[in-house]
């Protein structure tokens, strides 16, 4: 029982985790660039959920702050890119990783500000509730944090490989070249990559935010989903959330079963476990180009 | 005669310092198919991009039915109606078939979109035949069909092929560009077509240019320029006379220079 109850608490975590690394890996796929303020727009998202229904600042209703701070963060995904990424297009891989590195240390510096440097907690309306099942207790956050990811894998599922815009996105990612050739409004088409990934990202935060404090430097959480996307395949999006899902359980278990620190080093050492044994990933989808 | 659906006037456009095409004008009728013929590096690709929108030309008009087009995005210009079918094919190599086809009528609001499926089926029966399976997984022949077929789904007044030959076997050139020949036919599809195999570029087209080094250099109808002499010797491959150990050859020098 004790450890179903790990397990399930690990999947929850790796569920935050998986969302902020599918917000990498779309950016990835559709632009060739990596966003490593992912953590931190995980961050603000949260924290805007937060300035908007905790009764210290503005107290609206828990879910009428979800989707402003959903659609907030979406919007502020597609600015970023509308009026920052794309004035670097053809600059090299480097100059767009300090980018958004700086970034994230705006928004990390922002957040702050606005919401103070303390740890805080979200108030949620299922806050320390749980219910008792088959003898392991859940809590409500962890199980709503698992429905919604399922939700929206699914979601995504569908709009990737049935709408226009979805196929369109997928099309870009893969052959940028042709997609413009195709009538494809390929900057546009990334843009909207970016602000997908920022709404990925404020549900990330929200969800994270429901299960414990937070405080600006949580986006450095970023990291571990870097090497959840990073042991997934870089460029598969099942594989970022496996990878997230890998290393939410592993961190669990280890630090219930394994030595002080070694819940820290354990998603890192499996990371470069499956760097050695799977270079590509878990679920590399490699393509060679033909001449 | 019919009015010209491309026109292209005093086009330059430049790779940074270097200048690929050094004024060029030609023009394609409704109907027809004219063929850009040239060597490597002669700017025949260039040529097509600056046309289609991927790159900007310097100077020089681009008008399609009459309205000026250069510079624009691409989006739009397959918007007015032209698509450019890229070099070396080009396909989304992890959508399936069928994805690819559709992508193709991207800029598409009209419902006859799959009529046009079927359209492109019956043209390319072995595209229907794998329209479930990644494209990636599909043969050169197969992926320049696709190519050609996804090109074809945005319903363009005018195609760009840029060399569809490439890198197929002879039978399969063939086949292909007996497609194209009936696409313009019984579909008419207007095409501009550039191509370094020019036996079969001009077997199929109505009326070809010659480029060597970002110029136009020989332009007339394709069974004229298929009997000149200076395309017989350099695009063909046919030697006028029996050279003695190549010995003539050094002196040949091309009309134009």
């Amino acid at each position: 029982m004790d450890f179903l109850q790990l397990v399930i608490s690990g999947l929850a975590n790796g569920c935050v985790y998986g969302l902020i690394a599918l917000g990498f890996v779309m950016i990835y796929k559709a632009t060739e660039a990596v966003n490593f303020a992912q953590g931190d727009f995980m961050m603000f998202g949260a924290f805007i959920c937060l300035g908007l229904t905790n009764t210290a600042h503005l107290g609206l209703n828990f879910w009428l702050a979800v989707p402003i701070a959903i659609a907030t963060m979406g919007a502020l995904g597609y600015a970023v890119d509308r009026t920052v990424i794309r004035q670097m297009f053809g600059q090299s891989q480097v100059a767009i990783v300090i980018l958004t590195i700086a970034l994230g240390f705006i928004l990390r510096f922002a957040a702050g500000t606005i919401w103070s440097h303390e740890p805080v907690s979200l108030e949620t309306p299922f806050a320390g509730q749980s219910i008792t099942f088959g003898g392991v207790v859940l809590g409500v956050n962890e199980i709503l944090i698992i429905v919604v990811t399922v939700i929206l894998t699914v979601l995504l599922y569908f709009f990737f490989s049935r709408t226009r815009l979805g196929v369109a996105m997928q099309a870009a990612s893969q052959n940028q070249l042709a997609a413009y050739y195709m009538g494809i409004p390929v900057k546009r088409i990334q843009s909207l990559v970016w602000a997908l990934s920022g709404a990925l990202a404020a549900i990330a935060g929200i969800l994270f935010a429901a299960k414990g404090a937070i405080e600006p430097n949580v986006g450095l959480l970023g990291i571990k989903a870097f090497a959840a996307a990073a042991i997934g395949g870089f460029g598969s999006l099942p594989g970022a959330l496996v990878g997230g899902l890998i290393i939410g359980v592993v961190e669990q278990v280890t630090s219930r079963y394994g030595i002080t620190g070694l819940s820290q080093i354990a998603p890192y050492a499996l990371l470069l476990l499956v760097l050695i044994v799977r270079p590509g990933g878990l679920f590399s989808q490699t393509q060679k180009k033909k001449v | 005669m019919s009015a010209p659906v491309l026109r292209i006037d005093n086009l330059e456009s430049f790779y940074g310092p270097i200048q690929a095409l050094r004024g060029i004008s030609l023009e394609v009728r409704e109907g027809q198919i004219v063929t850009v013929l040239g060597a490597n590096g002669a700017g025949k690709t260039t040529l097509l991009k600056t046309v289609s929108g991927v790159m900007d030309p310097e100077k020089g008009t681009v008008k399609l039915e009459g309205t000026e087009i250069q510079g624009s995005e691409p989006d739009s210009v397959v918007d007015k109606g032209m698509v450019h079918v890229p070099e070396g094919r080009e396909i989304f190599p992890l959508l399936t078939v069928a994805e690819n086809i559709q992508i193709g009528a991207y800029t598409r609001k009209d419902g006859d979109i799959s009529d046009d499926v079927e359209m492109v089926y019956s043209y390319f029966p072995i595209l229907k035949e794998r329209h479930g399976q990644a494209a990636g997984t599909l043969s050169g022949g197969q992926q320049q069909m696709l190519a050609i077929g996804r090109g074809l789904m945005a319903k363009p007044r005018i195609m760009l092929l840029d060399e569809p030959s490439l890198g197929l076997s002879p039978l399969l050139t063939e086949e292909i560009f007996e497609i194209i020949a009936r696409l313009n036919k019984e579909q008419g599809v207007t095409m501009m077509l550039v191509e370094q195999n020019a036996a079969v570029a001009l077997g199929v087209a109505d009326y070809g240019y010659v480029m060597e080094l970002g110029r136009i250099v020989m332009e007339d109808d394709a069974g004229v320029l298929a009997d000149s002499k200076d395309v017989q010797e350099f695009y063909l491959g046919i030697s006028a006379e029996e050279s003695q150990r190549g010995q003539r050859r050094w002196k040949q020098r091309k009309t134009w220079r």
